[in-house]
């Protein structure tokens, strides 16, 4: 068996199984701490810092730091969740995220994050890039513009041999994804689905698809991200 | 003590934004007991008559007549207010920020579908008259102090009446999950 160990999250009294990351911990302790390049059954990335909380006094990463014995961590002190919506903001206007116009507007992880933080406006003023819609997919279409850059496409998509469909191209504030010529084209409909639900955001999007649910009953319509986790009641044994 | 005044104009937008402030129902009724209205699309007021409380904007900047009336309601407005999208964001006319103004422009006037059999001439407008495109859509922020913002396309009504009682009032707003969205 494991072994179980304890930790604080803002002095709440938690328990997790050693070696377990953070996020994770903190899930099963009814935490919520905002993820968005992380994804559930992916190695962690890191990449988006948007998880960041203090590790006995230290920024780190609660999605790629394994929990260990005795760890005070902060996770809602006004520095760190400044930190976080700093980053959310900064997501906005580094690309073009015209949510009245976008399919995934309402089940959108970075749109949730902003409704979670009551985000009215952005601090920074929006850059307006120059990006590109790629439509040249039979199943799915890229919208470079709504993209974040979380690789969990990369990450998370394979062919049925295993081999990674999407990939960076270019480098530095032209980077982008690229999905593989050939193999795209053999992409099944379950792939391309999958695709569209491990994307944060609406840059990935199943052909001939989308708006299908009602303004609403979206799934950020009622509830904000993470309540699911915070309102999750421990079954008593 | 009299009445707050209220300004409104609709910039580059739709006027979905004053649709919702209609949309309010029979908290009108209650609207005009608490403001009064100066320069507004809703009364018709072209020009201001006097120094106004609140002034709500919907829509971003698009042309050099978007900047002056913008600039015109900071002059006169305590408090300016972006109601909206497009105000924060530029929204939808945005969309055109990627495109070279000559681009759009020739695909308006002289190669889209619906003109290029009948602009024989080959004319795009340039009458002096008319209020010049500025190169890209701008945020109302980005050209002059905005105090609050409301998101949404457009803005839930409640959040418009909660936001309007609350700085009418003093009091602190309101404002539960569901009426923060961008869309």
């Amino acid at each position: 068996m494991n072994q179980i160990i304890r930790f604080t999250i803002d002095g709440t009294e938690c328990m997790a199984a050693k070696g377990q990351y953070l996020v994770d911990a903190a899930r099963e302790n009814g935490i919520f701490i905002p993820t968005l390049c992380n994804y559930p059954g992916i190695k962690p990335k890191g990449s988006c810092r948007v998880c960041t909380v203090k590790v006995n006094g230290r920024l780190m990463t609660a999605c790629t730091t394994p929990v260990a014995e005795s760890m005070v961590i902060e996770n809602l002190c006004p520095e760190i969740e400044n930190l976080r919506k700093q980053i959310i903001e900064l997501f906005f206007v580094e690309g073009n995220h015209f949510c009245p116009a976008c399919e995934k507007s309402g089940q959108c992880e970075l749109q949730a994050l902003a409704y979670r933080y009551k985000i009215m406006a952005p601090r920074y003023p929006f850059a307006f890039p120059q990006r590109e819609v790629d439509a040249s997919n039979p199943k799915l279409i890229k919208d470079q513009n709504r993209c974040i850059l979380c690789k969990r496409c990369i990450r998370g998509i394979h062919d049925e041999k295993g081999r990674t469909i999407f990939a960076y191209k270019r480098r530095s504030n032209r980077v982008e994804i690229g999905i593989d010529p050939k193999l795209g084209k053999e992409l099944s409909d379950e792939t391309a689905q999958k695709a569209m639900d491990i994307c944060p955001v609406g840059a990935l999007l199943v052909r001939e698809k989308g708006f299908d649910i009602p303004i609403g009953e979206r799934k950020y319509d009622k509830t904000p991200i993470g309540h699911d986790i915070e309102h999750h009641k421990i079954p008593t044994p | 003590m009299s009445k707050p005044i209220v300004a409104t104009t609709s910039l580059a937008g739709c006027f979905g934004c004053h649709m919702s402030i209609l949309d309010i129902d029979e908290r009108i009724l209650d609207l005009i007991h608490l403001v009064e209205f100066d320069k507004s699309p809703i009364d018709d007021i072209k020009k201001f008559s006097r120094k106004c409380d609140i002034g709500l904007i919907e829509g971003g900047c698009c042309n050099s007549e978007n900047v002056h009336v913008l600039k015109d309601f900071r002059e006169n407005c305590k408090i300016l207010v972006s109601v909206g999208e497009c105000a924060i964001m530029g929204g939808l006319p945005a969309m055109r920020n990627g495109i070279p103004i000559r681009e759009c422009l020739e695909e308006a006037y002289l190669n889209g579908p619906t003109v290029k059999e009948n602009n024989k001439l080959k004319i795009i407008p340039n009458d002096p008259e008319l209020p010049i495109l500025l190169d890209k859509v701008y945020p109302c922020h980005e050209v002059v102090k905005i105090d609050y913002h409301l998101p949404g396309c457009p803005p839930r009504a409640d959040l418009i009446w909660e936001a309007l009682v609350a700085l009418v009032t003093g009091n602190e707003l309101k404002m539960p999950y569901e009426v923060i969205k961008y869309d």
